[in-house]
């Protein structure tokens, strides 16, 4: 807009606050407006009610493991055997890219519970395989050790543990 | 008057692709009479409510389920559990109502100051095909809930094409993709729900291209004569039109906020039942008059034709309207005949919603025939023997006198 | 401008009118009315009457009305507490499964679970029912005209058939109902439940309780509604200041 009409300087400046504030109201109240497009997107309510997931481990015998569903996730959970938790316990954690304790990711040593979807980019990883004979994600070739631990491999963390508790000894709550 | 940027980015694109010369031509400099009442926001508040419906339904179908078993549920999973869900819902469910109240009183406005006429009748033509593309998006949308007003309306609606001698029966079946409306009826009104309102916007480009080519009508009805006359659309006209838009926002958040369901129909809270059909169906609002001119006729194919040739007629109007005088506030006798005419189309609404017995009948047919009569017979006629009121000279000369008498009143 | 929104107000009210008129065509029994806190600008619903009315529709309703769209876990929203969510939840029993050998199972309801319908498929209804389907109630009170009332008064208006009404067998008189025959039963009979509250569990009190319970039922985010709508309007009458004191600004300059 342009006025070249000379105005006393009062008025350019009561004018411009004016131009401002409106402006500025106009701009607040678009982004409001926006907010709902932008959040229906998110998990509907529905959705996050469904977050718990309950499997019974009695018939998972030791050195197998079974897949759950949690949060339309597979969830690996591994009856590990001694030899199993003997080598994910021995291992030196300052060598490790992403250094973790097996005690910190497992509740008790006979069960490893972890989503199973690859951290480098969402593939599920194959069981007793791998460098380490943990697992092994064909997409990329990472190799996870028995505790799930990245070794080797593109992938920049280790498979997550999903927050589960023991409901009783042969019952578990993921989630 | 033609647009050159100085930044050489901008006139990099610009001289390989006149997209922004295009918008400033069309929202900055377009030379406007300066003279526009607020009658004149309601066009672009229909394109806003366009954008609001595009915007609000793409969002929808992202949550709806288009199948006979789960469309229901889809919705009600849309108002009770999506996050905003509710209020998105309402939004394009109470802004399908929003569109048409704005386009009404636009198309009014267009009769009242006779926008139709030379050199306009193509922008009125496409107006008229923005409308009718409208009225199939609304109905098929209306259909998508799945509710009881949703599958009658569907049936009712498609029989009407059954009125069709000899084939009729063969294109209601086509239509239906089945021998009742059913799912795969159901599917198509869903794809074809969301097509029409990209349609729209194409005609709705063209309607503003129309507009551009022959410039804006005004409540003189004179054509701009000289740069006096005119004004650029920006800043005056964007900001009368956010401020119109502001006051619109009001209106719509009133409904929105507080009587969401006060233009819809408890019926379309039930479940649809082939089985059951509702003890008094009736379309949405804003069919209402149209519907009250199909009963009006004793005869599927004549209610249906005379149905269609209520809008078909609008077609005509440039020609039928033979007064060479576009405004009413210059012909003394169309702005009386303009009322009546008002009044007439808001008598077939209420009738449209009436069920169907005396004295609604008696009613609908004086309405539907006096809204025939106004279009195809008062009209030519008053075009050839009123006497209009003298014209300004000029759109300027026709503001200015009453700008300083404006002022004298003020001061006295 | 005054004479556009003088025109625009006739308008609206002319097409209110007709728009209302079509609304009303088809009732004519006058309803029963009271008040109901949640109507209004500020209208909030009662909690202690809504958490009677959820009792009123367990002990009452729910053996022939289902609640398909009503979740547990929603209940929230009317002052019950998780555990109470829960242990309400656990009491209806839900087809699970398939196990690992193919079998479906019964099992506990959770708070994500929706309320149990009383019967498998409409069918099943209609035969426990005499031929006649008990509606779903999630959307009741926004599905009949008259809304709240409309339910309020179907609920206390059993009566007897006046003199030489014909009343078919299996039907029942109700002065509110379409055609005054109703195959469901007078519902709600004097201390038919009792309110843990100590409320005197009268047929009106029950009959508004339950109503309560099924507007939010019906509209649970009516709350959250009225709210924001209170707040968007504040705001736009701020913005239309705004925006008309810019426009007489800039159109000032240019006479």
């Amino acid at each position: 807009m342009t006025t070249t009409t000379p105005i006393e300087e009062d008025g350019v400046k009561r004018r411009d606050f004016l131009y401002i504030a409106a402006g500025g109201v106009g701009a607040v109240g678009t982004a409001f407006a926006i907010w709902p497009f932008v959040a229906q997107m998110n998990p509907s309510a529905d959705v996050l009610a469904l977050s718990s997931t309950e499997v019974e481990l009695d018939a998972i015998e030791e050195g197998s493991e079974i897949t759950a569903v949690w949060q339309g996730k597979p969830v690996f959970i591994r009856h590990r055997t001694k030899a199993e938790i003997a080598a994910a316990e021995e291992v030196d954690i300052s060598t490790l890219p992403d250094p973790e304790a097996d005690a910190d990711r497992v509740e008790n040593p006979e069960w490893l519970i972890m989503v199973g979807v690859c951290t480098h980019l969402g593939c599920v990883p194959l069981k007793e395989s791998g460098d380490f004979n943990g697992w092994f994600c064909p997409c990329h070739g990472s190799h996870y050790d028995t505790s799930g631990r990245i070794r080797k491999g593109p992938a920049p963390a280790n498979l997550v543990v999903p927050p589960y508790e023991f409901l009783s000894a042969t019952t578990v709550k993921i989630g | 008057m033609s647009f050159e940027p100085k930044n050489p980015m901008l006139k990099w694109v610009e001289t390989r692709l006149p997209i922004t010369g295009m918008l400033h031509h069309a929202l900055y400099e377009y030379p406007t009479p300066k003279n526009l009442s607020y009658w004149w926001t309601f066009g672009s508040l229909a394109g806003f409510m366009l954008v609001v419906q595009l915007i609000t339904g793409i969002v929808l179908s992202m949550h709806y389920t288009a199948h006979v078993d789960l469309a229901f549920d889809s919705v009600e999973h849309i108002m009770r559990d999506v996050n905003y869900g509710w209020l998105l819902r309402y939004m394009h469910s109470n802004g399908a109502s929003m569109f048409f109240i704005v386009v009404y009183l636009h198309i009014f406005r267009g009769l009242y100051y006779g926008s139709y006429k030379a050199p306009r009748e193509l922008l009125w033509w496409l107006g008229l095909v923005i409308f009718l593309l409208m009225m199939a998006t609304a109905f098929m949308g209306y259909v998508l809930p799945w509710g009881q007003m949703s599958f009658w309306g569907a049936t009712v609606i498609t029989n009407l094409f059954g009125a069709i001698p000899v084939v009729g029966d063969t294109i209601v079946t086509w239509l239906w993709g089945g021998f009742s409306v059913d799912n795969p009826t159901l599917n198509r009104f869903f794809s074809l729900h969301y097509l029409l309102p990209f349609v729209i916007v194409g005609v709705v480009i063209l309607h503003i291209w129309a507009l551009h080519t022959s410039g804006s009508n005004n409540p003189t009805g004179i054509e701009i004569k000289d740069k006096q006359d005119s004004i650029p659309f920006h800043p005056y006209y964007t900001v009368k039109d956010l401020f119109g838009l502001a006051l619109f926002l009001i209106v719509f958040s009133a409904f929105l906020f507080y009587a969401p369901n006060w233009m819809g129909h408890p019926d379309n809270y039930i479940p649809a039942n082939p089985l059951v059909t509702p003890a008094h169906i009736v379309p949405e609002w804003y069919f209402l008059p149209f519907y009250a001119i199909l009963r009006a006729v004793p005869d599927k194919l004549g209610g249906v034709m005379l149905m269609f040739g209520a809008i078909a007629v609008l077609f005509a109007l440039p020609w039928l309207d033979k007064s060479r005088i576009r405004s009413a506030r210059f012909r003394p006798i169309y702005k009386q005949l303009f009322w009546i005419f008002l009044i007439d189309c808001v008598v077939l609404t209420y009738i449209g919603g009436q069920p169907a017995e005396e004295p609604f009948i008696l009613v609908g047919r004086i309405a539907t025939g006096y809204y025939f009569l106004h279009i195809l017979v008062l009209l030519p006629l008053v075009g050839m023997f009123e006497k209009p009121k003298p014209l300004p000279a000029s759109i300027s000369a026709d503001v200015l006198p009453k700008k300083s008498s404006d002022k004298e009143a003020s001061n006295a | 401008m005054l004479k556009l929104i003088k025109t625009l107000s006739v308008a609206a009210l002319l097409t209110v009118v007709s728009i209302a008129g079509a609304q009303a065509a088809g009732g004519g029994i006058e309803l029963k009315s009271a008040t109901w806190k949640h109507e209004g600008l500020f209208g909030t619903y009662d909690r202690a009457a809504a958490q009677r009315g959820l009792q009123v529709y367990q002990e009452v309703c729910a053996g022939c009305h289902s609640l398909r769209h009503v979740a547990f876990r929603t209940l929230a929203d009317l002052g019950f507490s998780e555990a109470e969510i829960k242990a309400l939840a656990k009491e209806a029993t839900f087809v699970g499964g398939p196990d690992d050998d193919g079998e479906m199972f019964d099992r506990p309801g959770q708070p994500s679970d929706k309320f149990p319908s009383p019967f498998a498929n409409e069918k099943a209804a209609r035969a426990s029912n005499g031929g006649a389907f008990p509606p779903d109630l999630s959307l009741i009170v926004k599905a009949r005209g008259g809304f709240e009332n409309y339910l309020y008064s179907l609920l206390i208006g059993y009566d007897d058939a006046p003199e030489g009404f014909d009343l078919p067998e299996g039907m029942n008189y109700n002065t509110f109902f379409s055609g005054h025959k109703i195959a469901m039963p007078a519902p709600l009979s004097e201390d038919g439940v009792e309110y843990s509250d100590g409320t005197p569990a009268t047929v009106d009190q029950m009959a508004k309780d339950v109503t309560v319970f099924l507007a939010w039922t019906a509209e649970p985010k009516l709350e959250h509604r009225k709210n924001m709508g209170m707040k968007v309007i504040l705001f736009l009458l701020l913005m239309s200041g705004l925006f008309y004191a810019v426009k007489r600004k800039i159109w000032a300059e240019l006479h």
